[in-house]
């Protein structure tokens, strides 16, 4: 990794100047123009010289250790008289150090990103601000979520447009020859609008479960062969990728990917009759971790064992069928193994055929908001209120959406317009 | 030398209302034209007003211009656009007398004080050094004058189009302003050609009358002008007929002879105005279009065939419109023509519509690329205003996208320039539920009023109407609606027990049905026309108070500041124009920046955004 050098405060005169070096060599930078390394966290005042010893100013220096500073990494700032001139020379002689180069716009932000300073919220918190409602900002999106969502939002800009370009036709050329039904041809567009936005905030659970991971729950009685059966899981075609022992001894998990999804599956205390109070609470803990994740695997003890509380898409399979000669699995043997884990794997994929292409949680507030500006749209087109509010809904729709799908323009709905009909007396 | 404090070029409508509100404001003032009967002259439809274009007129009028009077003066059919739509974009559109119009522009110019008209061709500026200072007519007489506006319309080079043919003109029996023209070319950059074109005149006695529908005027006609209640002149009918196959294939057959096809003209002609040739060729699978049978006047036959404009030669014209029904025997008065002429690109002007790079010289209408008698008249007021300001040392008169259609177009021209003939429409404007035409004397005349721009007549008629409005909102509101009575106007209301005034029900009547009939009846005392008003601000206030919520947002950030140093190509949102404006002039708040030529309440929502990362970092850095 670089050593990356740059101004941190403002640009241009000031009282002082702050120069930031972050990066393994920003403590040989201290060393080098400072002559020492004072103990991190203190501020100690210093002449500062270049490499030929010219002295460029005296100001404090103050260093962080990794791990303690803003990037994570070591870093050293200089606190110096705000002088262009003194700030020139101060940067000039840090570049002149072994390994550092000038820091790219954002590239602290960056690096404090990547050295788990800030997480992924803040950093998206900053994206926002930043996302002006440029064109180009919108490809760049575009090429970032690529794909499904790209398909999703040219969809979405395409019917608003439309929908606003037939709307604002009516409004500005209200004394001109147009199709005698122009409400079906706002309403249309904003239809469509209305059920994929559903669609997408519907879809919500399933795409953060494929950020964040599915929840499996092995359920059944206590001599179910669960804890076999999650071994022969875990242990066989999936790949363990961290095991913990629950927070208490009655539920397990085990991180593990399954056609390429993300799943934690979890093994919960048998379902059995408690004899103790503790050992009823844990019960009921398992019962309720079960309950929540996205899908349970009930074994079947015995054949002609009845499970309870099975949902619709949920898996019940015969346990220890090598012993009762009959279908179902078998840890032991490994007979149905495979099979269950396909079951399983049928089961998400098909939710995440559903999910959103969104995962975040300002697209989905956007989304939120869309879609209330969609339905007073359409409400409004069908309770007769003037179309000029009409108007004001699908362009706080539209605005709702600027990030994702790009401003539209007053110029985009008047080409629309006047390439779509014959607009001139 | 005779000397002035202003001087306005042109007499067309931005040339009116510039010397005009010039002269209000207090400036002696020229108004130097090529024949004095150019004033009030329609070049094109004989029609004021309009959707988008209603609303410029009524601005104008709250500023106390002239358009909207002269328009009832000469009104022959009032339409009121949208009527079905919701107010907010309902616009005030009249069909006018052209010698009605023009007399009246004639006797008001002439009724105005410190104004005075000269008849002359201007060739070119009279500078003091880098500074505009005057005028020289083609004879060679030199007028000084503190500031000039230049508004010659279609004027600068133009040249006229029939068939093959090309004339030098300015329109229709006009000479071209072609010295001025290459004078300017010569002093000014971003000068480009843009192109419109109108129909033929016809003959209305060898129209068959009996042979065309008719389309009436509204019943109830709604003035233009706030100072009017009803019409002057007789009202009078308008024919319609439209085009067929037949004529669509005169056409098309001869679509090589059209001058815009012949690759003479370069300009851009505006979309929203298309010739008959554009319309056949873009829409092919239409096989009619409606043909409006407009006349011009009174005591006129000239018959304006409005929607088949065209530019083919002579023998065409009269070849496809003898192909349409009524038309079968019509004589034609003038073939129609395109035109094509110069104008300066808008960017280079300030938000007070003064060249930035010749101070003293202000443009205004046709001049700045855009299209309209209304547009031209508004943008006259707006630059009449502020070459009075600049010539007496007053305040500009300043307008924005929150206070005005006027406001929206200057900003729209000043920002974005033109790349097609400029005209107005209610979609341009983002506060539109604010914007609106009936409200444009309570949204600008006492801001036209603190700066001289309103005569003392209008100002009490102003002042009237203001406390009529507030005594009729308070004795709606004072009166509680029984349910029974909600009930007989169909209003349907929770039962919640809560007490619903008349107020109420007549901005709910307005949103059910676009009036509050019901109301009035209820008080006889009070005025129709009051009541409609107070229901229409009660019906949209929320949405009025929404937006007005937004544009304070946007104003209030203007206390933000903005450190010295920052770097503004780091924001790449910024048009790299902006960027280079906002590095010279370093604006110290948002407010500043605000000011700046060209900046849009996008680009300052772009600013801001970067101010509040660069916080949130320095926060993130300190903490
Ligand atoms: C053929 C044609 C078709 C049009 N079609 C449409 C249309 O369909 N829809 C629409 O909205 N608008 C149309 N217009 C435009 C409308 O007429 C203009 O937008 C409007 O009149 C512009 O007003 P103005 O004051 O800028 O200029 P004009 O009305 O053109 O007035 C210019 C004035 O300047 C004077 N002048 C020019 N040069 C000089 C000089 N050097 N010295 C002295 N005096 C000078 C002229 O005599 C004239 O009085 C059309 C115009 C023309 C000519």
């Amino acid at each position: 990794m670089d050593t990356i050098v740059a101004l941190a405060s403002a640009q241009g005169r000031a009282g002082v100047a702050i120069v930031r070096v972050s990066g393994p060599c920003a403590w040989a930078v201290c060393e080098a123009l400072a002559g020492f390394v004072p103990p991190v966290r203190e501020a100690r005042l210093a002449r500062l010289r270049d490499a030929s010893g010219g002295l460029i100013d005296s100001g404090l220096v103050l260093c962080f250790a990794e791990g303690a500073s803003f990037t994570g990494e070591k870093i050293c700032e200089f606190q110096v008289h705000g002088s262009i001139a003194v700030v020139g020379a101060l940067l000039r002689a840090c570049l002149a150090c072994e390994g550092v180069r000038a820091a790219e716009a954002g590239e602290f932000t960056r690096r404090a990103f990547l050295g788990g300073r800030m997480d992924l919220t803040e950093v998206e918190a900053l994206a926002d601000l930043i996302d002006a409602e440029t064109e180009v900002q919108r490809r760049q999106a575009l090429t970032v979520m690529e794909g499904s969502a790209a398909r999703v939002i040219e969809g979405w800009r395409e019917d608003l447009l439309q929908s606003l370009a037939m709307l604002e036709a009516a409004l500005d050329f209200a004394d001109e020859e147009l199709p005698p039904d122009l409400t079906g041809h706002v309403m249309a567009p904003l239809l469509r609008v209305r059920d994929s936005l559903g669609a997408q905030i519907a879809g919500r659970k399933a795409s953060e479960a494929v950020r964040s991971g599915f929840d499996v729950a092995i359920v059944g009685p206590v001599n179910a062969g669960k804890s076999s059966l999650l071994n022969a899981l875990a242990g066989r075609e999936a790949a363990i990728t961290s095991s913990r022992a629950g927070t208490t001894r009655d539920v397990i998990e085990v991180r593990m990917e399954i056609a390429g999804l993300a799943v934690t599956l979890i093994d919960t205390a048998g379902l059995r009759e408690a004899e103790d109070e503790i050992e009823r609470l844990g019960i009921e803990r398992g019962r309720a971790r079960a309950a929540a994740a996205d899908l349970r695997v009930y074994l079947l003890g015995a054949p002609g064992e009845v499970a309870e509380g099975v949902e619709p898409e949920d898996i019940v399979v015969l346990s220890k069928a090598d012993l009762w000669g009959q279908p179902g699995i078998s840890a032991a043997t490994g007979e149905g193994i495979g099979a269950l884990i396909g079951r399983i794997a049928g089961v998400l994929q098909q939710r995440i055929a559903h999910s959103s292409v969104f995962n975040r949680e300002r697209h989905f507030d956007k989304l939120a908001r869309a879609a209330e500006g969609v339905d007073a749209a359409l409400a409004g087109l069908s309770g007769g209120v003037g179309w000029d509010l009409v108007g004001e809904d699908v362009k706080a729709a539209i605005r709702a959406l600027d990030g994702i799908i790009g401003r539209v323009d007053v110029e985009d709905v008047l080409g629309r317009i006047f390439s779509s009909f014959c607009i001139g007396k | 030398m005779k000397h002035f404090d202003v001087i306005v070029v042109g007499g067309g409508h931005a040339g009116l209302e510039a010397a005009l509100a010039a002269a209000r404001r207090g400036a002696e003032t020229a108004l130097v034209t090529f024949r004095r009967s150019d004033l009030g002259v329609m070049s094109c439809n004989p029609a004021i007003g309009g959707i988008g274009k209603g609303h410029l007129v009524r601005e104008i009028d709250a500023l106390d211009g002239m358009m909207g009077l002269a328009a009832d003066h000469a009104g022959i059919q009032y339409r009121l656009l949208n009527r079905s739509r919701g107010p907010a974009v309902q616009g005030p559109r009249v069909q006018a007398d052209r010698r009605r119009y023009a007399d009246f522009a004639q006797r008001h110019v002439a009724g105005q004080e410190r104004l005075t008209v000269l008849e002359g061709e201007v060739v070119d500026f009279h500078m003091d050094s880098a500074r505009v200072a005057g005028v020289v007519l083609a004879d060679g007489m030199v007028l000084s004058a503190r500031a000039v506006v230049l508004t010659t319309g279609t004027f600068l080079r133009g040249e006229i189009h029939i068939g093959t043919e090309r004339l030098s003109a300015g329109r229709r029996g006009a000479e071209a302003a072609d010295r001025l023209g290459a004078r300017l070319r010569e002093m000014a950059t971003g000068i480009g050609r843009l192109k419109t074109g109108t129909p033929a005149r016809l003959d209305g006695r060898t129209i068959d009358w009996d042979r065309v529908d008719r389309q009436e005027g509204d019943a109830d006609p709604v003035m233009m002008s706030f100072l009017n209640r009803r019409p002057e002149a007789r009202q009078i009918a308008c024919g319609v007929t439209e085009t067929n196959p037949r004529t669509h294939e005169i056409i098309e057959r001869n679509l090589h002879l059209s001058a815009m096809r012949s690759g003479n003209i370069t300009g851009v002609g505006p979309r929203y105005c298309p010739s008959v040739e554009d319309k056949v060729t873009r829409f092919a699978d239409k096989t009619s279009h409606n043909v409006f049978l407009e006349p011009e006047g009174l005591d006129d036959d000239t018959i304006y065939p409005n929607g088949i404009s065209t530019s083919l030669p002579r023998e065409v014209q009269e070849a496809f419109l003898r192909s349409i029904v009524g038309l079968e025997t019509v004589g034609i008065l003038h073939f129609g023509y395109a035109i094509e002429y110069d104008y300066l690109d808008p960017r280079g002007l300030t938000r007070s519509l003064e060249v930035q790079a010749m101070p003293g010289l202000f443009l205004a209408g046709q001049i700045n690329g855009t299209t309209g008698y209304e547009e031209a008249g508004a943008q006259g007021l707006l630059a009449g205003a502020n070459a009075a300001a600049a010539a007496l040392d007053m305040e500009p008169l300043t307008l924005s996208r929150f206070d005005s259609y006027i406001g929206v177009m200057i900003d729209d021209l000043v920002t974005r320039g033109v790349s097609e003939p400029y005209r107005m429409f209610t979609s341009r404007a983002e506060y539109r539920l604010t914007l609106r035409a009936d409200n444009a004397d309570q949204r600008l005349t006492q801001i036209g009023a603190s700066l001289g721009l309103v005569s003392d007549h209008r100002k009490v008629a102003f002042e009237d109407k203001i406390g009529r409005l507030a005594a009729t909102a308070q004795a709606l509101e004072a009166e509680p609606a029984t349910p029974s009575e909600l009930d007989k106007l169909g209003i349907s209301v929770p039962k919640d027990g809560q007490r619903r005034s008349w107020r109420f029900v007549a901005g709910h009547l307005l949103g059910l049905h676009g009036n509050s009939e019901g109301v009035g009846s209820r008080f006889p005392d009070l005025r129709d026309d009051d009541v409609v008003q107070v229901a229409r601000e009660t019906f949209y206030e929320p949405y009025v108070a929404r937006q007005a919520r937004e544009a304070e947002q946007l104003r209030r950030e203007g206390g933000v500041v903005i450190p010295t140093g920052l770097d503004f190509s780091k924001i790449s949102s910024l048009s790299s124009e902006l960027r280079l404006k906002l590095a010279a002039s370093r604006p110290a708040t948002l407010a500043e920046a605000g000011s700046i030529e060209g900046m849009t309440p996008a680009a300052l929502t772009a600013i801001l955004a970067h101010l509040k990362v660069l916080q949130q970092a320095a926060r993130v850095a300190i903490g």
